[in-house]
């Protein structure tokens, strides 16, 4: 179905090309996971396979591309949009009409099919995707899942015999994953669709995959994913388990993991030694409204110094509204915060910084200079604090950022650390996080969880807002999760996570709900 | 009547036409029966979408245009007349403003003509509103010819951009707090405006690559030929539309420039659009049918325009001194546009979906 033979490409003001001679064959009806590190030319590849790349991007492409006997050589991204649906990454930045009905037939116009045609086309796919009482909904006002499965409807439409899709899940809660990753394999089984799609979190995908592509320094490995995971770059926490247990074949899903684990007989495991928490933030009562919507109802929160609390819950539930509440620039209808005595509403801005730093979902949103070093500068200067701090802070999260480079070339990991590093710049004593593992890979979290535990261990107080479950584990002592703007449960991060279905982490599915990481299994064996 | 939605281009006629009416009289009653005749449309045909929400500000403009007429007209007044209601103090100007009258007395005449003036504004302002709340303003760009249809997209993610960008200001500006930024004037301006605009473009870049892969602006299957034709007629078109106008406007121009050559040039231009529309492979999703009752839409509006143009001076254009008359033609002529109210089919509505 989809040939590639020994594609090069080079960016247009690159000096090495992203991906090397690749040479790749994908079957009609298989659903392909493509994974590795973040940069690693994964977004670019996709881009291949209907020729946005290079067609749209720019820059020199060698070696050729064939999909069903039709060559991007000679084939514009239009011309192929009747083999290729592509979904980007953020759907709604996508969406041209503003109509989920509409914004199915959008393609099909393009492509001068007969009005009855699409007509049926539209009802069938709506049906297909379960989203027919949506028809007449205005697309901003859908969920993050329901506005995947529209663009995904939206391709559909046309009739593609391959689908791309680049991270389709990144963005969204564990349950509207499933319900995007269900109906992308039921596509598969019952129209006999290619289903080509790049993901971080591989664990969603891998039970699903029936090929996994690495993509890694420029060149590609394919073939089956219990074959490629035994010593993939990046690899989800079942596969480091059965890596750890030395299980044979790699378990891919948690059913095929169980069957291997039983009979393993285990150490308990070792409590991981925290400090004692001390009070630090205590927020009461607080309630969040925007019109006549209620955002969060009367929620408390506790932040005691060195402890890391994660707030969870479905998209929308409330938890980026608490999280700027707190802080002090959102919204507060009602209730108290109080740190060392003080409310971060109370004081000035400046004041709330130092009690409270948050670094925002879009991190982007703080920069706006045109070098790191200028913007680490800056900081230090609107913070009052010496100069070099920012540099010296960026430097402990992510070692060798160029000075010069400008903040948006740095890779997602990077660009989060400049962020970061430029909040905790007026020492705050509460850092509070709002979905920061978007875009980052395994490697990147470890990372990014060490810093996070290291923040935590010096006195601060740390919150964050996240779907990422496994991020939580391996990082949280407190869980609390939140819906429809309300706490409904609450307590360790070990508890709330294996007493809930939806939350449990891959580990704690296999082993119990005394297990929450890999790393806690490999403590209790050593 | 089954309930469905009349295709927008016949509301933007109807609406025009009754502009049309109220842009050639001053007479109040008339004045009074369009506006009326209007709103009474509006509330018989109007849907629930939030286009169809905003009646009621036009109404507040035209209210406004009214009272800024009449106002107007009674600071700078001096029309005299044999009634004066009240006698303002006249403030004296300089010599170079001779000819104008700041204050002093308040005639009829002055407070009459701002009046019938003000409500000949409003109406077609409500006239124009109605056709706004009656039709979706984005299915309209969506009947377009197929020769525009670029355009049309154009102005359609244009609007559904201009949200975003206020979206996108909000959150720039929240997270300015977050860093503390004292910066004033253009140096703040810089730290909203720098985010906001990469944003923006990589939304924009975004869209395009997501309307490249879903086939946007697929070649169709013109020859060179056919596409110079197609030039050759637009321009030719466009060149015999500027001098028709240019005729029509100079009083001095030969006749044979004016009315000959807009006809020319309208004729050369449909030429262009309908070649250029015949390459593009393109079809259109439930398209906006035009039924009867499309029709009878626009011919009352047709009707109700050339029937008040032809009335006569003393209906349409009544002194300030004497209680204006009106004629039953006219009156019957302006009732026509009130038709629509109950000839066509009732909107949808989430009841009737």
């Amino acid at each position: 179905m989809i040939e590639l033979t020994s594609v090069t490409f080079t960016h247009a003001d690159a000096d090495a090309p992203v991906l090397r001679g690749v040479d790749l064959r994908i079957d009609e009806g298989e659903l392909v996971l493509v994974a590795g590190r973040t940069g690693s030319g994964k977004s670019t590849l996709l881009g291949t396979l209907n020729g946005l790349t290079p067609h749209f991007t720019g820059g020199t492409m060698s070696g050729d591309v064939v999909v069903d006997g039709r060559s991007v050589r000679d084939h514009t991204p239009r011309d192929l949009a009747d083999l290729v649906g592509y979904v980007g990454q953020d759907p709604l930045a996508g969406f041209v009409t503003d109509v989920v009905e509409d914004e199915l037939a959008y393609g099909m116009e393009q492509l001068g099919i007969d009005p009855q045609t699409m007509r049926r086309r539209v009802e069938e796919t709506l049906d297909l995707l379960g989203i027919a009482d949506l028809r007449r909904r205005a697309l901003r006002t859908l969920s993050g899942g329901q506005q995947q499965r529209v663009a995904v409807g939206s391709v559909l439409t046309m009739h593609p015999r391959v689908l791309v899709l680049d991270e389709p899940t990144s963005a969204l809660d564990p349950t509207a994953a499933e319900e995007v990753l269900g109906t992308l394999a039921r596509l598969v089984d019952d129209l006999g669709l290619t289903v080509v799609l790049a993901e971080h979190r591989m664990e969603r995908v891998i039970p699903f995959a029936d090929r996994l592509v690495l993509v890694e320094g420029g060149t590609v490995r394919s073939g089956d994913p219990r074959d490629l995971l035994r010593d993939s770059p990046v690899a989800p926490p079942l596969v480091e388990l059965g890596r750890l247990l030395e299980w044979d074949p790699l378990p891919v899903s948690v059913r095929e993991a169980r069957r291997a684990a039983r009979g393993l007989d285990l150490p308990s495991p070792q409590e991981p030694e925290r400090a004692t928490p001390t009070s630090l933030l205590t927020a009461r009562g607080i309630t969040v409204t925007y019109g006549s919507t209620v955002a969060v109802r009367e929620v408390d929160l506790d932040v005691p110094s060195g402890r890391v609390v994660a707030l969870m819950g479905r998209n929308g539930s409330g938890k980026s509204s608490l999280l700027w509440a707190i802080q002090g620039s959102g919204r507060r209808a009602s209730g108290r915060v109080d740190i060392d005595g003080t409310d971060p509403k109370n004081g000035s801005p400046a004041h709330a910084r130092e009690l409270v730093g948050l670094v925002p979902q879009t991190a982007a949103d703080l920069l706006y200079l045109e070098s790191v070093a200028s913007e680490c500068a800056a900081a230090d200067h609107q913070a009052g604090a010496e100069a070099g701090t920012c540099r010296g802070l960026l430097d402990r999260f992510a070692p060798g950022v160029p000075d010069e480079r400008h903040p948006r070339d740095l890779s997602e990991g990077q660009r989060l650390a400049l962020v970061l590093a430029i909040v905790l710049t007026s020492s705050p004593r509460v850092v509070a996080l709002d979905e920061p593992t978007r875009g980052l890979d395994y490697p990147g979290k470890e990372r990014l969880a060490e810093v996070l535990r290291t923040l935590a261990a010096g006195g601060h107080g740390v919150v964050l807002a996240t779907h990422d479950v496994e991020f939580v584990a391996s990082v949280a002592d407190d869980a609390v999760v939140m819906s429809e703007g309300e706490v409904v449960s609450r307590g360790t991060a070990a508890r709330v996570l294996a007493e809930s279905p939806a939350f449990a982490p891959q580990v704690t599915k296999v082993l119990g709900p005394e297990w929450l990481t890999v790393d806690t299994v490999r403590e209790a064996l050593e | 009547m089954t309930p469905r939605d009349l295709h927008p281009g016949a509301w933007w006629v109807w609406a025009l036409g009754l502009a049309a009416a109220a842009s050639s009289t001053i007479n109040p009653f008339l004045l009074v029966l369009i506006i009326l005749v209007a709103c009474l449309v509006v509330v018989a045909r109007r849907t629930e979408a939030p286009w169809a929400l905003s009646f009621r500000l036009y109404l507040y403009l035209a209210g406004l245009v009214v009272l800024i007429r009449v106002l107007f007209r009674v600071v700078f007044g001096g029309v005299p007349d044999t009634v004066v209601f009240v006698h303002l103090p006249q403030i004296p100007l300089p010599e170079i403003a001779a000819g104008i009258q700041l204050l002093g007395p308040v005639t009829r005449a002055d407070v009459l003509g701002g009046l019938y003036d003000g409500l000949r504004l409003a109406a077609i302002i409500l006239c124009v509103g109605a056709a706004n709340t009656l039709a979706n303003p984005k299915r309209l760009l969506k009947s377009l010819p197929p020769a525009l249809y670029e355009a049309g997209t154009a102005v359609i993610v244009a609007l559904s951009l201009f949200p975003q960008l206020a979206e996108s200001v909000g959150r720039v500006r929240r997270a300015r707090h977050l860093r503390g930024d004292a910066a004033r004037g253009v140096g703040r301006l810089r730290r909203i405006v720098v985010p906001v605009m990469e944003d923006a473009l990589d939304r924009s870049l975004y869209l395009a690559a997501g309307m490249d892969a879903r086939g946007y602006g697929r070649a169709g299957t013109a020859t060179t030929t056919e596409r110079r034709l197609t030039g050759v007629f637009l321009l030719a078109g466009l060149i015999g539309l500027c001098v028709g106008v240019y005729g029509l406007l100079d009083a001095t121009a030969p006749r044979a420039l004016a009315w000959p050559f807009v006809a020319l040039g309208v004729l050369l231009a449909v030429g262009g659009f309908v070649s250029a529309g015949r390459r593009v492979r393109r079809s259109r999703y439930r398209p906006d049918p035009w039924r009867p009752a499309e029709l009878v839409t626009v011919a009352c509006g047709i009707a109700a325009a050339a029937l008040v143009m032809t009335a006569s001076v003393e209906v349409a254009y009544p002194a300030l001194d004497v209680l204006p008359q009106v004629s039953v033609p006219t009156l019957l002529a302006v009732m026509i546009g009130v038709v629509p109210a109950f000839v066509t089919p009732p909107p949808e509505t989430e009841a009737t979906r």
